[in-house]
């Protein structure tokens, strides 16, 4: 159509991300956002996803410089690919925002959540989410004669699992720290 | 070099270290240490308001006007939240705009104290940054830093709240210099690979037009400079948002006039066919799209912008450009010359015949009736009397905005005050206020419908008192217009609130404000009593009684794309469909 004989959407000079942009496939990316540590800078980014409409399926944020206060968040997120790109350009327009990296498109990444899982029972079960825990590699951080608090850390899908293996065994409550993630290499 | 002050003095110091000449505001308990610094000096003026509100339009009216930044000195509570709807206008019109407000002491925060919000929470999503500052040493660093901010990349409000015992404090003062900016500095030099691409598709375009928004303007006047030698160099015509206008002349034959809902024909015309569409600061806005899967099918979209957000947000560009509007210029215009000024001579040649075939619609054109006046018309007359005067233009929100955009030319950036984004009926009163202020010898006209001029008509108190002889122009149709002309079209006629009752005689009114009023009703006067207002020495409320059923075209009816455009009352029985409805 055009006179220039250059298929429309042509990206030719671009680096990345050559998917449409527009399409409606939702996709989950984890961000990292660097940000300085101050007053309500949680609450710029909180307040980012909720006014305009994106999710937030799990997030993460502390300290992680002392000296130079910086915070390390860490989003996880669904969207179409172009609401990421928006989140991703919204996100580096906050003052306080010094760095965003898309650790799902950024090469491989690590993902790894802490949760603390309580059970509750006696008996057969108490042994069987005893031998359970030990597949898992989670540890018993407290302990009665009725109850054991687990400790696991792996991916989401891993704590999901232990979670869903624990529920008829006397599951009562649990804590997820959400997920943290890292690139790897260097 | 550091010397130690209360923190109120460090206010003053520091406005005046930004070379602050006015300040619009409103004093009351939490702001008392600053105000009480305003008294004792002479370099910055303060401007006394009547709401909140009225300070930070005419912040913006002052801003827009004089490309500085706006500043605004309001109290905490009801002082900030009043100040709120100016704070979301300018986010949305990208308008340099320093709130500074007061807050109760520190050790109260969050006591439930009289006249205590949490003001930056509450201003968090409608600010570019803000700030509570609860250390007096670092008053002014934070207030250098709103400032950097404010100006700086694309433009916006910001606000600084202040807890009275930070203002009762002593400190040291940081000079403007030795503030902490780094950490904010948005990229200003656009892509060259990208800007050689554009120039390319210049070159080669058959069919191409630029698109320039209120960025342009935003950039200063030589972005406006560069984008002249630019469109007149290549031949390319140039449409342009509401945001943008004058950023080109009007009286300019590449001009195609406004484009978007109530656009030109010929401009929504050339967005619809055009194979080359150049986005110049502008920001593919919903009034300007129409439906996004039929928007502009058949080109080639290049974006300049400064704001990496506004790329690939709602239209996806073949060639993003991030970088300062004036950069990003000139860069493209060196380019375009060092590579011998080259265009598609033959193919403009015949895109411009096409544009004349549109143009001879004229879209424009009413009928001037004898009875009563026509808006259009009222809009024609006072363009032809003031054109010639050194004018500013501020408006309200509605169908006399839109018949202003269309029937005022605009020749220079910075003279054309509006609530685009944010579309806030009672902008006009207090905007065309702080227009006056920062230019007290020019013709400053507000055109208004009577209800938005209702809205903050108390800044007209504010006019007289600073004698600030804007002028009042209020196309009087006893109707919200623009409500119901969408009720007519959308709302099967049923005109629902959509009337003003119980007006004031606004002859009455001005005489109360200690302005003077005038009254005109038929078409045989309106050139006399458009002169009786520029000859009047001082603010003037012009009522002027126009036709109430007139409906405001061209229109492109939501959900439908640019060339499905209305052109007047006979086209326009359900010609919004269900989808389109929800658009509004």
């Amino acid at each position: 159509m055009s006179a220039l004989h250059i298929k429309k959407g042509s990206t030719k000079h671009s680096a990345y991300n050559l998917r449409p942009t527009f399409s409606d496939v939702q996709e989950t990316h984890t961000l990292a956002v660097l940000v300085d540590n101050e007053a309500g800078v949680l609450a710029r980014v909180i307040g980012l996803f909720s006014g305009r409409g994106y999710n937030i399926d799990s997030l993460t944020v502390a300290e992680v410089d002392h000296e130079g206060h910086r915070s390390r968040i860490t989003v996880v997120t669904t969207g179409t690919p172009q609401v990421i790109e928006q989140i991703k350009a919204q996100l580096g327009r906050i003052v306080p925002v010094h760095e965003v990296h898309d650790l799902t498109v950024e090469g491989r990444s690590v993902e790894r959540e802490l949760a603390l899982i309580k059970i509750e029972g006696q008996g057969e079960k108490r042994v069987e989410a005893l031998r359970l825990a030990d597949i898992f590699r989670a540890h018993v951080v407290d302990s009665t004669l009725e109850s054991f608090v687990f400790q696991i850390t792996g991916t989401p899908d891993k704590v999901d699992a232990f979670a869903d293996l624990m529920r008829p065994l006397g599951l009562v409550e649990v804590a997820r720290t959400g997920v943290a993630a890292l690139s790897r290499g260097i | 070099m550091t010397s130690q002050m209360t923190g109120a003095k460090m206010v003053v110091q520091a406005l005046r270290d930004q070379g602050v000449d006015t300040v619009f505001g409103y004093p009351g308990g939490a702001v008392l240490p600053i105000y009480d610094e305003v008294f004792q000096q002479n370099e910055i003026r303060h401007i006394l308001v009547r709401h909140e509100q009225g300070a930070v339009h005419a912040a913006e009216g002052y801003a827009r006007s004089t490309g500085k930044p706006g500043v605004v000195l309001v109290t905490s509570g009801p002082g900030a939240t009043n100040a709120v709807t100016g704070l979301t206008d300018a986010l949305m019109d990208s308008i340099p705009i320093v709130v500074l407000t007061g807050q109760v002491p520190t050790f109260m925060i969050g006591s439930d104290a009289f006249q205590e919000a949490d003001t930056v929470g509450i201003t968090r999503p409608c600010t570019k940054h803000n700030w509570l500052v609860k250390d007096t040493n670092k008053l002014s660093g934070t207030i250098h830093e709103a400032f950097h901010v404010a100006t700086s990349g694309r433009p916006g409000p910001v606000l600084v709240d202040i807890p009275k015992d930070v203002q009762f404090a002593n400190g040291s003062y940081t000079p403007k210099a030795k503030a902490a900016t780094t950490r904010y500095q948005p990229q200003v030099k656009g892509d060259p690979d990208t800007i050689l691409e554009l120039v390319e598709a210049i070159e080669t375009a058959q069919r191409p037009v630029f698109y320039t928004g209120g960025g342009v303007i935003n950039s200063g006047p030589a972005a406006s400079q560069l984008l002249r030698e630019l469109v007149d160099a290549t031949g390319i015509p140039i449409t342009s948002t509401l945001m943008g206008l004058g950023a080109y002349p009007a009286s300019s034959d590449k001009w195609l006039g406004m484009l978007g809902m109530h656009g030109l024909y010929e401009a929504n015309l050339a967005m619809h066919g055009c194979d080359l569409m150049i986005n110049v600061g502008a920001r593919f806005d919903d009034r300007i799209t129409g439906r996004l899967d039929a928007f502009s099918p058949t080109s080639r979209k290049a974006h300049i912008d400064i704001d990496p957000s506004s790329i690939n947000k709602v239209v996806r560009v073949d060639m993003p450009i991030i970088g300062d509007i004036g950069h990003v210029l000139e860069d493209v215009l060196r380019m375009w010359k060092a590579r011998g000024r080259k265009v598609n001579r033959e193919a403009l040649h015949h895109w411009w015949s096409q544009i004349e075939d549109w143009r001879a619609v004229n879209c424009l054109a009413y009928k001037p009736s004898a009875g009563t006046i026509r808006p259009q018309h009222a809009l024609a007359r006072l363009e032809a009397l003031t054109k010639d005067h050194d004018r500013y233009i501020t408006t309200e929100v509605g169908q006399h905005q839109m018949w202003a955009a269309q029937y005022l030319g605009f020749e220079d950036p910075g003279r054309w005050m509006t609530s685009g984004g944010l579309g806030t009926m009672g902008y006009g009163v207090p905007a065309s206020v702080g227009v006056q202020i920062a230019h007290p010898d020019a013709l400053v006209i507000n055109v208004a419908g009577e209800a938005s001029w209702l809205m903050n008509m108390q800044e007209m108190s504010t006019a007289v008192q600073y004698r600030a002889p804007v002028k009042q122009f209020i196309l009087n149709n006893e109707r919200l217009g623009m409500v119901r002309q969408w009720q007519e079209l959308l709302h099967g006629e049923r005109y629902s609130h959509s009337w003003s009752e119980a007006l004031p005689d606004f002859v009455k009114l001005a005489e109360a404000f200690g302005c003077k009023g005038i009254l005109c009703k038929d078409p045989a006067d309106l050139d006399d009593a458009i002169m009786e207002m520029l000859d009047y020495d001082g603010p003037v409320i012009f009522d002027c009684l126009v036709e109430k059923h007139e409906n405001c075209f061209p229109m492109i009816p939501s959900g439908e794309p640019h060339n499905k455009m209305l052109l007047g009352e006979v086209s326009t029985k359900d010609a919004i469909g269900a989808s389109g409805a929800v658009m509004v």
